[in-house]
Parts: structure tokens; sequence; C-alpha cells
């Protein structure tokens, strides 16, 4: 069995070990819309492998992370429906 | 003296079937071999982090982890500035990556074609469920309808069901007897057909619907309910998840990037693999969707192919053996195609207000008039959010008939800062 540990969706303390991902420590919580779109609708995981960037969240204070790609860590602070997980990547580098 | 002759460089990127195959085939020549992929572990789509693969599968990953070849993982290829190097990020920090030979296994994404209600959260793609329930999503209780094309259908449906969920229904877009022929054509690859008949016992009980479609998923902030359409009728179902995929299209991206043929949406390849592109090789999903067993025979053929010259390559007694199983591969490869072809209704499911582009919040409507990929980019937006077209391209591909013309790095969004962390290229080299 591997180790138990805590991390917050949102204030709520979730369950989970490290081959949880971050994405489904947020689908447990009870969430669905990770984020919203452009118009204002809600967005939650489609491809579960890194290409849709449905699933984006803030992961201890960073915006914008893909969840799905991510595994939980001990203590992880995970916010949902933050505006900052929209950014376009036009404020990222494009050649 | 004499120069001492260094190992051939091979990069291998990918690390599903195809590349793992490639790279300990190609370190067993005496290449020194880099096998890079942006995904956290080894494996690719069908291994994705599971804990306990079949055997075949384990002892592939032993031999590769027990193996000379150097891994990096987490690491994305986004750029390929002059021939012989591609520019990697991983977390923040960027590095050069150069190369004698590259072999590019970059496998396939699921293929999503919209319709009114696709972008509620709760609808996911068929390998994407599989993907989040191995990421540790509880499915015991829920109820999921499992709706597309393709056997990852029915795999999904009996690991889903494994994991204690109920499938009130499998949709499945093709006809009865294209799926017989499908099942008739099993016979080339005994492995699959003997993996048929187990996925088929797990499923007694669900029901299977051939013809069927999905047209609509319901619900106001979450999915409540799929609406379903045959010849015959359409009904609703209530679920808690829809599970929804058309079959796969090929990561063609880098092999665009760096310039090889691409025909009819596949690489290119000759008998050794090679592309348009001399010293550059293609295996896998890109050259053809064939499933794990045609990525492991293309994977050994390149392996060599990019370690030995031609008059070499011949005295590799495997040699032989590897080309009449790619042949096997090939056709069922080809009667997956022609089986789980996509009917010409699903053309007709979104309406003018569905969104196309999901980054973008591109509607339908709104290409309407445009007359190719370009100039709807430029003036709509599309595919120009997060995904950079890899989820909307493959749909206005068989919706509107448009192509993917070019790519332009960055291949996947990239910081600035991550870019200012790596040496101009020329320094690195030496
Ligand atoms: C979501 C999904 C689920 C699937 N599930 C199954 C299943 O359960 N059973 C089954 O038989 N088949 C499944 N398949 C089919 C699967 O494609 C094949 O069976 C098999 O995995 C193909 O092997 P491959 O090595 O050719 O490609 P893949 O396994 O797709 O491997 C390609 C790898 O390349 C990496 N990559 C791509 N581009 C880059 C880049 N620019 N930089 C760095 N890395 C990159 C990817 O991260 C990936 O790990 C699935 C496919 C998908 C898309
Ligand atoms: S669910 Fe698609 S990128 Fe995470």
């Amino acid at each position: 069995m591997r180790e138990q540990f805590e991390v917050r969706v949102n204030r709520e303390a979730i369950t989970v070990d490290d081959t949880t991902t971050v994405a489904a420590a947020i689908l447990r919580a009870g969430v669905a819309g990770f984020r919203q779109s452009p118009d204002g609708h809600w967005r939650g995981p489609l491809c579960g492998m890194g290409i849709c960037a449905e699933c984006r969240a803030t992961i201890d204070g960073v915006p914008g992370q893909y969840t799905c790609q991510r595994w939980c860590r001990p203590g992880m602070q995970i916010v949902t429906g933050a505006a900052s997980d929209g950014e376009a990547p036009d404020e990222l580098e494009e050649r | 003296m004499p120069a001492v002759p260094q190992p051939v460089r091979v990069l291998v990127v990918g690390a599903g079937p195809a590349g793992m195959q490639a790279a300990l085939t190609a370190v067993a020549s005496g290449a020194a071999v880099t096998l890079v992929d942006g995904s956290p572990s080894l494996g690719g789509q069908i291994w994705r982090g599971e804990q306990s693969h079949s055997r075949a599968a384990a002892a592939l990953f032993e031999r590769v982890r027990g193996s000379e070849v150097r891994l990096l993982f987490g690491c994305q290829i986004v750029d390929a500035p002059e021939p012989g190097l591609l520019l990697g990020a991983a977390e923040g920090k960027a590095e050069w990556l150069p190369y004698d030979r590259l072999i590019l296994a970059t496998g396939a994404r699921e293929i999503f074609l919209p319709f009114p209600g696709w972008t509620l959260p709760n609808v996911f793609g068929v390998g994407g469920i599989q993907a989040l329930a191995k990421g540790g999503l509880p499915l015991a209780g829920k109820r999921v309808v499992v709706a597309g094309s393709g056997p990852l259908l029915w795999s999904v449906a009996a690991y889903l069901r494994g994991r204690g969920a109920e499938i009130p229904l499998i949709a499945e877009q093709t006809d009865l007897a294209r799926l017989v022929q499908f099942a008739a054509a099993l016979r080339f690859l005994p492995s699959k057909f003997m993996e048929a008949i187990g996925i088929a016992r797990t499923l007694i009980g669900t029901g299977l619907r051939t013809g069927c479609y999905p047209v609509h998923a319901h619900g106001a902030d979450r999915l409540t309910a799929v609406t379903l359409r045959t010849s015959a009728r359409e009904w609703t179902v209530d679920c808690d998840y829809l599970a929804c995929g058309f079959g796969f299209a090929p990561n063609l991206e880098l092999p665009l990037l760096l310039g090889c043929t691409v025909r009819d949406g596949f690489v290119v390849v000759d008998e050794w693999q090679q592309t348009s592109v001399p010293g550059i090789f293609c295996v896998g999903e890109p050259t053809g969707i064939g499933g794990a067993e045609k990525s492991l025979a293309e994977g050994a053929i390149a392996g060599i192919a990019a370690t030995c010259d031609v008059k070499d390559r011949a005295l590799k007694g495997s040699t032989a053996s590897l080309f009449a199983e790619r042949l096997r591969c090939r056709r069922f490869a080809d009667a997956l195609r022609r089986g789980f072809a996509l009917r010409e209704e699903l053309r007709t499911l979104p309406a003018s207000d569905t969104i196309l582009c999901r980054c973008e919040d591109v509607t339908i409507g709104r290409l309407i008039g445009h007359p190719s990929w370009r100039s709807a980019k430029l003036h709509e937006r599309l595919g120009m959010g997060h995904c950079q077209g890899r989820v909307c391209g493959a749909a206005a591909e068989f919706l509107l008939g448009w192509p993917m013309e070019s790519v332009r790095p960055p291949l996947f969004p990239v910081h600035v800062d991550t870019l200012a962390s790596v040496v101009p290229s020329r320094e690195h080299d030496g």
C-alpha cells in the first residue's frame, strides 16, 4: 500500500497518494468545471494526456498548470476557477 | 594516430512502444542513444502510468531501464532550429539535443468531433477517461456512456467496468456489417483475436449499439445526460460521464516542422522507415494507425537502419521476420481504417452555435465563408489557443476538409524564461 497524504483543492482536504494526478484529485473533490473559457463556459479535462489544455488550474500559486500531467505531492495547494488559468499563449513566447 | 571513432548519436522522440523498441535496437548496435518524451514516464499511450503491465510490456520496460539508453522525461521537443539539432523544454529549462540520426515515434492522439454540449465538464475522451482513471479518478458506481468509434471503446469499457463503473451503453458509429468484416480481419493478428475474445467476455451484459452516435450532451455546468441516435430512433440516457472519441490522428507537428513529406495524413517512409529527409526515420502511429505491435516492428526496423550501413542491415538475422511482422500489422491497420471509417452523418451534428475551437470559443457558424484553415486562423483565431489546433485541427479536417498546412515553433507553449535558460546552439556543439 502506498503512503497516503493530503492535498487541498480549494481549501478542501483530499486524501491521495503519489500515483494520483492533480486532475483526478480535483475531480475527487467533486469539482467538474476546472476553469472558464474566454466566453465564460465551464470546462474540465478532455484528453487526459496533455494535449487539450482544458484541465488547467493553479498549483501552489502557479496558474495555468496542466493538472492531468502532474502527480500529487504532500501539501499541494490546488485552486480551480481562477481567471489567470485562462491566460492566452500570446502572453507566452511565440516566435 | 587515427582518431577514435565516435559512436553515432541517435535521438528518439517518443517513449511509447515504437520509441522504446527503436532505442533498444539502436543501443544494441553500439550507438549513443537518447530517448525523450514530454510525459513524466515511459510507456506512451498504451502503457501510460500503469502499475501492472502485461508481461511483455514489463520485460520491455526492464530492458530499457537496464540499458545504456539515456532517458529524458517531461521534456517536450519544441523546435528544430537547424539540421542535426532539436530543442527540448522541461519544467522551465531548455536543452539542446544534437543528433546524427533522428527517430520520430511521436504517436497519436484521440479525434474529438463537435456536437451540441460536447464541451461540458464530464465529457471526456475514451482514452481520456482511461488516463484519468489510471491517475486515480474513482469510478465505482458511476454511470458511463462510452461512444465514438474503434476497438478502444470496448477495451476501455471493459477497463471501466473492472473499476466498478456501470456502462449502460457502448455506442459505436460504424455499422454492424463493417464491424463483422473487421472481426474477420483479426485473423491476421492472432494476439488481437484472443484479446478481442477476452474483452468480449468482460462486456457481457453491456449493450453494444452499432450505427449509433451521440447527438447532444445535456447539462448546465456539467453533464447529466446524453442523447443518442441510430437510423431507427433517438433517445436520451442519464449518466455521470460520457467517454467519447472517434479514433486517432497522428502527431505530425514535429515531422512537418522537420520537412518530412506527409501524404493522406501520414508520414511517408521507405522500407527502412526513413522519411523523405535523409537520416530522419519515423515509426509507429504517424506512419499509419495500427496499434502497439506495428509500433514495435517498425521501431526495431528503424533501430537497425539508423545504426547500420545498407550492406550490413541484411546481415542482421531478424530483418526478414520483422518485415513479415510489419506487413501483417499493416494489413490490420488497413482493416481498422476500413472498419471504422467515420460516417457522413457525423458531419451534420454541430449546430451553428456549437464550439469547434475550445480554446478560443470559435463556433462553427463563425467559420462559414472562410476558404481555409489559414483564413479562419487569421480572422477568427481558430487554433490559436493553448492546444495549438491539436483538438480542433482533426475536427476541422473532417468537417470542413481543411488539412493542417504548416506548423510553427514552438510546438508547445513555452515561457520566455525557459528559452532564455538555453545557451546558443553553436556554443553547445563546440
Ligand atoms: C489517449 C490514447 C489512449 C490509448 N489507449 C490504448 C489502449 O488502452 N490500448 C491500446 O492497444 N492502444 C491504445 N492507444 C493506441 C496507441 O496509440 C497504441 O496502441 C500505441 O501506444 C502506439 O505506440 P507508439 O509508440 O506508436 O505511440 P505512443 O504510445 O502514442 O507514444 C508516443 C509518445 O511520444 C511523445 N511525444 C509526442 N510528441 C512529442 C514531442 N514533441 N516531444 C516529446 N514527446 C513527444 C508522447 O508523449 C508519447 O508518449 C491509445 C491511444 C491514445 C491516443
Ligand atoms: S486533460 Fe487535456 S491537457 Fe489535461
